[in-house]
Order: structure tokens, then C-alpha cells, then sequence
């Protein structure tokens, strides 16, 4: 089955064949993969990706592989759990958690783009790929690299969580720590690859890399039992994976696979110390300002977002809005999430779940409606953010009569 | 105002392959301009219609992000370094 007609400019809509481009050479508009889906209609059933793996690869049709799986078999498929516990706690009728802290192998819905760019920077016979990351690229990169013998180089701000780096550096990637902002990492990391012929996976290699996230959503509908929910909250740092999930509800809507459903509504959640999309919404303006990031939520960090235009333009078109974290309302975040559903996330998370909570609170999201929170990360990974707010645990000597007296002074505590 | 200015792939076929020219310019506004005299079609590609600066085009400044200066407006001096780098993705 052809089901590839190469590259369009999301801009001019001028037509590229399939190469390892991402920005139309007339208006720099983004280069994005052109499906034909007139020979897709039809053979991409709920039937045909139910016969499929338990993986992101149940998707592969609606995804720009043309060959052969090279790596990342197991990614995706991460589960959609029905969070009753923080639904009451919110006041709401229906809430779920898409969880990609657990999609394997590098815990983080970055392993869903990086199968999607290294299997493609394998099929275009590239020896060595390349990231810029806030973190949880660079653990994806890195891993799938080692999956694939490839060589890598994967750039990050130097002040990035030790848990991130160690989480990279145990693939022996070439690991270059770069003294300055991750927005400086990624200009960078633009003129390198200009340079040397590498498969980078967020700049050359975007227009493959990016679709990877559609699974994300894919996945949402298909768990949801081919059901769209009435609101989709997600995570924003570049801002792509908000709108990949739109782009997937409309791919599946445009193949019959959802027909005749309510529309749904997209909100952006970004912190308060770094959300330029965030504020192109309040501000209801498709000029994005950049910032420089001042936010424990690193992996959002992103202070010029590529794709915050569409990320805009997604909330406007959707019906949506979105709501910036503080720092403490992001820890109170990911400690909700913890205390309710028992699900241990990074601090985008935590962004996400108060953004959330906020958009409940102030009545944009109507509490009788089905919601959708976005969880993306780990919170393995960034256990600092919580070094100071988990300090209480009680220390004993081991002896039962020191047991029993701690938990007499526990409870004489407990109000 | 002798300024470096680094061309990126996708222009290169109108500066005939080169990555780095100089230009000369007391503000971006007038680099601009004097890219154009140089290479005749390179405005166009990094100016819309209005005359803004292309959504997806980031201009840098001695590794500074113009808008963060006071973008096309922003001043410059001898051996500066510009830089034309299209938008990226990340995270």
C-alpha cells in the first residue's frame, strides 16, 4: 500500500519527497509527512489496529514507516486509567490519566517520536543521531540508539536534573552538556546540523519525529473504547504533542473511525515560569513572545516554542483555553496525583494536573464532562522538585517497644 | 557595519552555497537590505508581505534572540555575528 506522497510546507503547502528536510525552502514554514489517505480509508479499520500489537505499532499505518519496525518495538500502548479517586477529589464525573510515565523504554511519551525518528534515520541509512533535549528526548535518544547501534550526541543544558543525565549516560551516548538555556541548546544544535550530516532526530528528522505523538492519541480514542472525550488537557513545552493528539482525533475522524462524535475541547498546560503558549491564549494573539524559563518544570522549559503557533491555534479551533502552574501549584500537582491514583509523576505532570484542577476550579471545564489529563513523564526522574516537601518519615531503632512509641507520638500528632 | 551573517541550508541556494557572508548594516533592517542587494530573493524569503519577519524564522544576534533586543530595529556593530535560523522542535 502507498500511503506516503513525501512532504508538504504546513504554510504554502508546496510538495518535497521524502528526505531528511524539515523547513520549506520558500516561507521556513514546517515540513510535514503527506498521507494519502483516500488509499487508507477503508483498510485502517478499528478491526485492522485491534489485530495489531499491544504497541504504538498498532498505529504503524497511520505512521510514516514505510519499511520494517528497526527499534522501539514495545513503545506505547501505556495504560488509560479511569482516575476515580481524583475525580472525586476534583469534584468531577469522569476523569482519566493517559499514563506515558511507564511507556517503556525510557518512561516518557518521548520513546513514542524517537522509535518513529531513528527507525526512519535507519531507513534513510544514517550512522549517528542526534538530539537537543530538556531531558526526557535525550533518555529516548540515547536508548534507542544503543537499540539500534547507532551513535549518538545528544545536547542538553548543563543545570538539567542529575536524574535525567544519569538516565542518558548509561547508553554511553556522547553526552555534550551545553552552558546555557535549552532554547540555546536548540539554536545550537540548528547550526550543527547544518553541519554535520546526522540524523537529528528534533530538527532534521521533525517532520517523522512529531508523528509519533498522533499514537499518543490514537491511543486516548481507541482505550476510550472509540469514544472522543469532551476535554484533552496536555502539557505543553514545544508545543508539538497538542497538536499531534488533534491532529490524530482528526485522522481518525477523517478515516470513520469516530464518526458522527461531540467535538473535543484542547487545553494547554504550561508554568507559569515559562508558558508562551499559554500566554498567546489568555491573551488571545497568534504572535507568541518569548521567555526565558525560570520553572522547576524543566522538561517544559522551552522559552521559544516551535510549534506554539499551532498549539494556539489548537486550543482557539478545539474550543479550548489553557492555565499556567506556579511552582508550588506543580508540586501540589504531582502530589495529588500521587495521593489519588497512586501514579508518580515528573513535574510536567504536576503542571498538568494543576492546570487542570484550575481550569475545573474557574468552570472552563464543566465537572459533568469527560476530561482527559495528559500524564507524560516520570517522576523518577526529577525527585528533587520534592526533596523539601517530603522530608517527614520516622526514623527507629529495631525494636518493637521503638515502633510502638514512634506510632504513639505519630498519632498523638494526627489532628 | 561589516557583520557576519550565517546563512542557513535552505537559503544557500540563493548565496550560492556559502553558510557565512558579510554584510554591512547599522540596524537588522538595513542587513536586510544589503542581503538583498547581494543576493536578489533573499527578502522575500525572510519577510512576509507586511514586511515582518516570517513566523517561523528566528534571527539571532551575537547568540541573542532579536526579540529579545529590539528586533528588526535592533542595533549593530562591527563584527557582530547574525545568524538566520529556522524554527526547531524540542523537548
Amino acid at each position: 500500500m502507498e500511503k506516503l506522497n513525501g512532504l508538504r510546507c504546513r504554510e504554502c503547502g508546496r510538495h518535497y519527497p521524502a528526505a531528511p528536510v524539515h523547513v520549506c525552502e520558500f516561507c521556513f514554514g514546517p515540513l510535514e509527512v503527506d498521507y494519502r489517505y483516500d488509499a487508507l480509508r477503508g483498510v485502517v479499520t478499528r478491526e485492522s489496529i485491534a489485530a495489531g500489537p499491544p504497541s504504538m505499532w498498532r498505529y504503524k499505518d497511520l505512521l510514516p514507516i514505510d519499511g520494517d519496525i528497526a527499534v522501539g518495538h514495545h513503545v506505547g500502548f501505556t495504560p488509560l486509567i479511569r482516575a476515580r479517586n481524583l475525580a472525586d477529589e476534583l469534584g468531577c464525573r469522569e476523569v482519566w490519566v493517559k499514563n506515558d510515565s511507564v511507556c517503556h523504554p525510557s518512561w516518557s511519551f518521548k520513546d513514542r517520536v524517537v522509535a518513529v525518528a531513528v527507525t526512519k534515520a535507519l531507513e534513510f541509512g544514517f550512522d549517528t543521531v542526534a538530539c537537543a533535549s530538556t531531558g526526557n528526548l535525550a533518555n529516548s535518544v540515547a536508548a534507542h540508539a544503543a537499540e539500534g547501534r547507532l551513535k549518538s550526541y545528544i545536547f542538553i543544558p548543563a543545570d538539567l536534573e542529575q536524574g535525567k543525565v544519569i538516565a542518558t549516560l548509561v547508553y554511553s551516548p556522547t553526552l555534550v552538556a551545553v552552558h546555557g538555556t535549552y532554547d540555546e541548546v536548540n539554536r545550537l544544535c540548528s547550526e550543527i546540523a547544518d553541519k554535520y550530516r546526522w540524523a537529528f532526530v528534533n530538527v532534521n528528522f521533525r517532520p517523522y519525529y512529531s508523528e509519533g505523538s498522533k499514537s499518543y492519541g490514537f491511543e486516548i480514542i481507541e482505550q476510550l473504547g472509540w469514544r472522543t472525550p469532551a476535554h484533552i488537557i496536555v502539557p505543553c513545552a514545544g508545543g508539538s504533542l497538542i497538536t499531534k493528539i488533534w491532529k490524530a482525533i482528526k485522522e481518525l475522524t477523517l478515516l470513520g473511525l469516530i464518526e458522527g462524535q461531540r467535538g473535543t475541547k484542547m487545553h494547554a498546560a504550561q508554568a507559569l515560569g515559562c508558558g508562551p503558549i499559554v500566554t498567546m491564549i489568555k491573551n488571545d494573539t497568534d504572535v507568541l513572545v518569548p521567555v526565558r524559563p525560570n520553572t522547576i518544570a524543566k522538561s517544559l522549559a522551552i522559552g521559544n516554542p516551535a510549534d506554539g503557533y499551532y498549539a494556539y491555534k489548537v486550543t482557539k479551533e478545539s474550543g479550548g483555553s489553557g492555565e499556567h502552574a506556579t511552582d508550588e501549584e506543580i508540586v501540589e500537582g504531582m502530589l495529588l496525583l500521587a495521593r489519588t491514583e497512586g501514579i508518580f509523576t515528573e513535574t510536567a505532570g504536576g503542571v498538568t494536573v494543576a492546570a487542570a484542577k484550575k481550569l475545573i476550579e474557574r468552570g472552563v471545564i464543566p465537572r459533568d464532562e469527560s476530561i482527559v489529563i495528559c500524564i507524560t513523564g516520570n517522576g523518577l526522574k526529577t525527585p528533587d522538585a520534592l526533596q523539601d516537601r517530603l522530608d517527614a518519615h520516622v526514623k527507629i531503632n529495631p525494636s518493637l517497644s521503638a515502633f510502638d512509641r514512634a506510632l504513639a507520638d505519630l498519632k498523638s500528632q494526627t489532628p | 557595519m561589516p557583520v557576519l551573517v550565517r546563512i542557513p541550508t535552505p537559503l544557500r541556494t540563493l548565496t550560492k552555497g556559502n553558510a557565512e557572508i558579510q554584510a554591512k548594516g547599522a540596524t537588522i533592517d538595513s542587513v536586510v537590505d544589503d542581503l538583498e542587494r547581494q543576493f536578489p530573493g533573499l527578502k522575500e524569503r525572510l519577510l512576509d508581505e507586511t514586511g515582518e519577519l516570517r513566523r517561523f524564522i528566528n534571527i539571532y544576534v551575537n547568540q541573542e534572540d532579536i526579540r529579545f533586543l529590539q528586533a528588526k530595529k535592533t542595533t549593530l556593530k562591527d563584527g557582530d555575528e547574525v545568524s538566520i535560523v529556522p524554527a526547531i522542535a524540542g523537548g
